[in-house]
C-alpha cells in the first residue's frame, strides 16, 4: 500500500533534522497563520498563484529564488563548519552519509532552484516589457513552468525529513548512484526533482524564444533588441538544445535504477563514461544559461549609470551569439582525466580558452562604457564593479584549468570548488542581485534601500575571497572535494578562514533581508516611491511605461525608432506612451489553475514514484492527463479590457507623472 | 455601445499576430528531436555490448517490423486527407481520416507491444544487456509517443464531435498533431534504418 515507505523513513533520530524540522514548521505555521488572519487566501490565490501575468509569475519564481538561497546557504555554512571543527582526529558534528547529503543538496538546490529560478524570474519580469509586448507567447505555459520549478524544489525540501537526499554529488556518477550502491531513495529524490524542474524550465525556454521572435514592439528588429534580450535570446536557444539532454541522463539512470537495465551499471555492458558526455553535454551550456542573463543585467545597469549608450553593442551581440555556440563544444573539459586521449583533450583544451576571448570582449565593453561616462555609484553598480573583479579572476582559472596538462593535477581537488564558486558568485549571483536592485522598482513602485545594499555588497564582496580564496591553495596543497574530515595540519588554517569567509556572507545575506525590510517599511517616503516609472532614466522600453506596470504593459504598443527605444524617444521629444491616443480594447488571457493543479499532480506523481507508491504515481499521472485534457477543452481563456478600463489606469499614470514633473 | 465593443474586439483581433501556437510547438519538437537525438547517440555507443546475450540479428523479427512500418507510413498519409479535409472544412471527412490514423497507429502499437512481449518471454527483456537496455529505451520512447499522440487524436475526435466549424484554435490543435504525427515517421524511419537494417546486415 505504501510500498517503501514506513515510519523508519522519518530521521527522528538526527537531532539537526529534528530541529530543522521544528524551525521549518513554526516559520511555516507563522506564514499561513498570518494569511489565514489577514484574509488574504483568496487574494492570493486569484491574484497570484493562479495568475498568468508575466510579472507576477516573475516575483513569485523570485520568492522561489530567495528561500532556496537560504537552504543552499545554510547547507554551505554547515560543510564549512564541518571541515573547520573536523581535524586530526575530532569526527566533526557530520557525519559522512548526513555529509554526503549536504553537498549533493547544496549543489543540486543552488543550481536548479536559487539560480535557475532566479534567472527564470528575471527573464519573466524584463523581457516581455523590454520588448514591447503584453505578455509572454504562451501564459498558461509559463504558469506550468512556474509550477513544475517549485513543487521539485518542494520535493527536494520534502527529502531532509521523509527518507533521505542523494549521497552521490549534485550530478549522481554512476556507479555510484546506481542501485547496487545507493538502494536507498535519496538518488530517486533526486532524479524526480531535476526531471520534474526540466520540463519547467524546458517550456520556458520555447516560450521566451517565440515571445522574442514572435512579440516584438513595431520596429524592434533583432539589432535594436536591448542586450538583456539577446542574452536571454542565446540563454532560451541553449536551454532548448540543453535541457532534453538532460532529461536523457536522468530517465536512464531512472531506468538502470527502477527496472534494472545495464545503461550506466558495472555489469551488463553498461559505460559510466557514456554518463558523463551525456549529463556534461546538458552540465556546460547550463554554465552559460545561468551566467548569460547576468551579462545581459550587467550591459543594462553599466549604460544606465554611466549615462552613456553601451560601448559596442554589435560586439556584445556577437560575443553573446559566440558563446551560446562555443559552449556546447566544451564539455568533455570537465573530465580531462577519464581518458579519451591527447587528441580529444586538446580540442576540447583549445576550444574552452577560445571562451575566454568573447568573454574578453564584453568585459572590454563594460569597461569602455564606464570610461569617460558620468557613473553614478548606486548601489547596484557596486555589485558590476565587484563582479568584474572578482570573474576575470575566476576566468582565468577557469583558462588554467582548460589546460589538460594541469587538469590532469587539479582535477577533483579543492582549485575547481574555488574555481567555479568564483565564476557563479562572482558572476551569476553578483549580476542576479544586481538585477534585482535595479529592476526592483519597476515591478513594485518603489526603490530598495540602497545603504543596506550597499553594506550587503560589502558582506558579499569581502566574505566571497576570504570563503574561496583559501580554497585555490588547498588545491594546489592536494586537497580533494567532497572530503567529510582529514589530518593535514597545513589545511586547517586555511579552513579556518574559509569558514570566516561563510560568516561574512551570511552576514550579507542579513543585510539583504534587512534591506527588503527597510524597503518595504519606507516604500511611501517620497525619494522612495517610483512615480515616474523611470527611476534611473534608463534607455529601454520597460521604464517607458509605469511602476509598477499595469497588468496589459503597455495600452499602445510603443514604436521603436532606434536602438534603446526609450532614450531614443525622451531626447528626441516623442511621448513613448502615446498618452491620450486611441486607445483600443484590448486582447487579455484569463487566469487559470491549471498550471497550479499540473504541478501538485506532478508532485504526487513524484513523490509516490520515489517511494515505489505505484497506485498514488498512477493517481498523480492521470490528474496531469486530465487536467491538460480539460485545458484543452476550456475555450474561455481569454477576455477584452475595456477602453474605459484602460483610459481610467492610464489617465491615472499620466496624472502621476505630471505630479512628479511639476515636484522637480 | 455593446455592439461597438464587439467590432473593436473584431478589428483588433485582425490586427492581432498570427497564433505563435504552430511555431512554439514546432520548436518543442526539435527539443524532442534532441532527445531522440541522444538516444540514438546512447544506442550507437552500447549496440555491441551483448554481455553474453543475444545481437540484433537473433532477436529482430524484420518482416513484423516492416509491416509496422508500412502501417506507419500508411498512417501519416491519411493524417494528411484528414488535413485537407479540415482546411476545406469537410468536418466529417476529416474526421473520418483522423479515425483511419488512429486505428493505424494503434495497429502499430499492438504490433510493437507483441515484439516486446515476445522477447521479454524468451529472456530478452532490458535487462539483459546494454544493447538490449538501449535497444527497448529507443523504441519504447518512440512508442510512447505514439501513444501520447494516439491520446491526442481521440481528445481531438471528441472535441469536433458535433461541430459544424472549425475555428482556429482547433486548426492550429490538428496542425500541431500533423506535425507531431509526421514527426514520429521521420524518427521511425532512421529506427528501422539504424536499429533494425543496420543490426541484421
Amino acid at each position: 500500500m505504501l510500498g517503501k515507505l514506513t515510519w523508519s523513513a522519518i530521521p527522528i533520530d538526527v537531532p539537526i533534522l529534528v530541529g530543522t524540522f521544528i524551525g521549518a514548521a513554526i516559520a511555516g505555521l507563522a506564514v499561513l497563520g498570518l494569511i489565514t488572519y489577514y484574509g488574504k487566501w483568496g487574494y492570493l490565490w486569484r491574484e497570484w498563484l493562479t495568475s498568468v501575468d508575466h510579472k507576477r509569475i516573475g516575483v513569485m519564481y523570485i520568492v522561489v529564488a530567495l528561500v532556496a538561497l537560504f537552504r543552499g546557504f545554510a547547507d554551505a555554512i554547515m560543510m564549512r563548519s564541518q571541515l573547520a571543527l573536523a581535524y586530526a582526529g575530532n569526527p566533526g558534528y557530520l557525519p559522512p552519509h548526513h555529509y554526503d547529503q549536504i553537498f549533493s543538496a547544496h549543489g543540486t538546490i543552488m543550481i536548479f532552484f536559487m539560480a535557475m529560478a532566479f534567472m527564470q524570474g528575471l527573464m519573466n519580469i524584463v523581457v516581455p516589457l523590454q520588448i514591447g509586448a503584453r505578455d509572454v507567447a504562451f501564459p498558461f505555459v509559463n504558469t506550468l513552468s512556474f509550477w513544475m520549478t517549485t513543487i521539485s524544489f518542494l520535493l527536494v525540501n520534502v527529502s531532509l525529513f521523509i527518507g533521505e537526499f542523494s549521497q552521490c554529488g549534485w550530478l549522481a556518477y554512476p556507479p555510484l548512484s546506481e542501485q547496487q550502491f545507493s538502494p536507498g531513495v535519496g538518488v530517486d529524490y533526486y532524479i524526480w526533482a531535476v526531471q520534474l524542474s526540466g520540463v519547467g524550465t524546458l517550456l520556458t525556454g520555447v516560450n521566451f524564444f517565440t515571445t522574442i521572435v514572435k512579440m516584438r514592439a513595431p520596429g524592434m528588429d533583432y539589432m535594436r533588441m536591448p542586450v538583456f534580450t539577446w542574452t536571454i535570446f542565446c540563454t532560451t536557444v541553449l536551454i532548448m538544445v540543453a535541457f532534453p539532454i538532460l532529461t536523457v541522463a536522468m530517465g536512464l539512470l531512472g531506468l538502470d535504477r527502477y527496472l534494472g537495465m545495464h545503461f550506466f551499471t558495472n555489469d551488463g555492458g553498461g559505460n559510466q563514461m557514456l554518463y558523463l558526455s551525456v549529463i556534461w553535454g546538458w552540465g556546460h551550456p547550463e554554465v552559460y544559461i545561468l551566467v548569460l542573463p547576468a551579462f545581459g543585467a550587467f550591459s543594462e545597469i553599466t549604460q544606465t549609470f554611466s549615462r552613456k549608450p553601451l560601448f559596442g553593442y554589435k560586439t556584445m551581440v556577437y560575443a553573446t551569439a559566440s558563446i551560446m555556440v562555443l559552449s556546447l563544444v566544451v564539455w568533455v573539459h570537465h573530465f580531462f582525466t577519464m581518458g579519451a586521449g591527447p587528441n580529444v583533450n586538446a580540442f576540447f583544451g583549445i576550444m574552452t580558452m577560445i571562451i575566454a576571448v568573447p568573454t574578453g570582449v564584453k568585459i572590454f565593453n563594460w569597461l569602455f562604457t564606464m570610461y569617460k561616462g558620468r557613473v553614478e555609484f548606486h548601489a547596484t553598480m557596486y555589485w558590476v564593479i565587484g563582479f568584474m573583479i572578482t570573474f576575470s579572476i575566476g576566468g582565468m582559472t577557469g583558462v588554467m584549468l582548460a589546460i589538460p596538462a594541469s587538469d590532469f593535477v587539479l582535477h577533483n581537488s579543492l582549485f575547481v570548488i574555488a574555481h567555479f564558486h568564483n565564476v557563479i558568485i562572482g558572476g551569476v549571483y553578483f549580476g542576479y542581485v544586481a538585477a534585482m536592485n535595479f529592476w526592483f522598482p519597476k515591478s513594485f513602485g518603489f526603490k530598495l534601500n540602497e545603504a543596506w545594499g550597499k553594506r550587503a555588497f560589502w558582506f558579499w564582496f569581502v566574505g566571497f575571497y576570504f570563503a574561496f580564496m583559501p580554497l585555490y591553495v588547498l588545491g594546489f596543497e592536494g586537497m580533494t572535494r567532497r572530503m567529510n574530515h582529514y589530518d593535514n595540519p597545513a589545511w586547517h588554517p586555511w579552513l579556518l578562514i574559509a569558514e570566516f569567509g561563510a560568516v561574512l556572507i551570511a552576514l550579507g545575506i542579513v543585510c539583504q533581508l534587512t534591506q527588503l525590510y527597510v524597503s518595504i517599511r519606507d516604500r511611501n517616503l517620497a525619494e522612495n516611491r517610483d512615480m515616474t516609472g523611470d527611476p534611473w532614466n534608463a534607455r529601454t522600453l520597460e521604464w517607458s511605461t509605469s511602476s509598477p506596470p499595469p497588468f496589459y504593459n503597455f495600452a499602445i504598443l510603443p514604436v521603436v525608432h532606434e536602438l534603446d527605444a526609450f532614450a531614443h524617444d525622451k531626447e528626441a521629444g516623442i511621448d513613448t506612451r502615446n498618452a491620450g491616443g486611441d486607445y483600443q480594447p484590448i486582447h487579455m488571457p484569463k487566469n487559470t489553475a491549471c498550471g497550479f493543479l499540473i504541478g501538485a499532480f506532478s508532485f504526487i506523481l513524484g513523490f509516490a514514484a520515489v517511494w515505489w507508491i505505484w497506485w498514488l504515481a498512477a493517481v498523480g499521472l492521470i490528474g496531469v492527463i486530465a487536467t491538460v485534457i480539460a485545458r484543452s477543452s476550456d475555450n474561455d481563456v481569454d477576455y477584452y479590457v475595456p477602453v474605459s478600463e484602460v483610459v481610467r489606469i492610464e489617465n491615472e499614470h499620466t496624472h502621476n507623472l505630471m505630479a512628479a514633473q511639476a515636484a522637480e | 455601445m455593446a455592439h461597438n465593443i464587439t467590432a473593436d474586439a473584431a478589428h483588433a483581433h485582425e490586427e492581432h499576430h498570427e497564433s505563435p501556437v504552430v511555431f512554439g510547438f514546432w520548436l518543442y519538437l526539435m527539443t524532442d528531436c534532441i532527445i531522440f537525438g541522444t538516444l540514438f547517440a546512447v544506442f550507437a555507443v552500447l549496440r555491441t555490448q551483448f554481455n553474453g546475450g543475444p545481437n540484433g540479428h537473433e532477436v529482430f523479427e524484420l518482416s513484423g517490423v516492416g509491416i509496422e512500418t508500412a502501417i506507419l507510413l500508411l498512417s501519416s498519409i491519411t493524417y494528411g486527407f484528414g488535413m485537407i479535409a479540415a482546411h476545406d472544412n469537410k468536418i466529417s471527412t476529416m474526421r473520418t481520416w483522423l479515425g483511419v490514423t488512429f486505428l493505424l497507429g494503434l495497429g502499430f502499437l499492438f504490433m510493437e507491444l507483441r515484439e516486446f512481449s515476445h522477447m521479454i518471454a524468451e529472456g530478452n527483456g532490458p535487462d539483459r544487456s546494454a544493447f538490449l537496455s538501449s535497444f527497448f529505451t529507443l523504441v519504447g520512447t518512440h512508442g510512447l509517443h505514439v501513444t501520447c499522440g494516439l491520446l491526442w487524436m481521440a481528445v481531438l475526435l471528441f472535441q469536433t464531435a458535433g461541430k459544424t466549424e472549425l475555428n482556429e484554435r482547433m486548426i492550429n490543435k490538428l496542425t500541431c498533431l500533423s506535425l507531431f504525427w509526421h514527426f514520429l515517421d521521420i524518427v521511425w524511419i532512421c529506427v528501422f534504418t539504424f536499429v533494425y537494417l543496420m543490426s541484421v546486415i
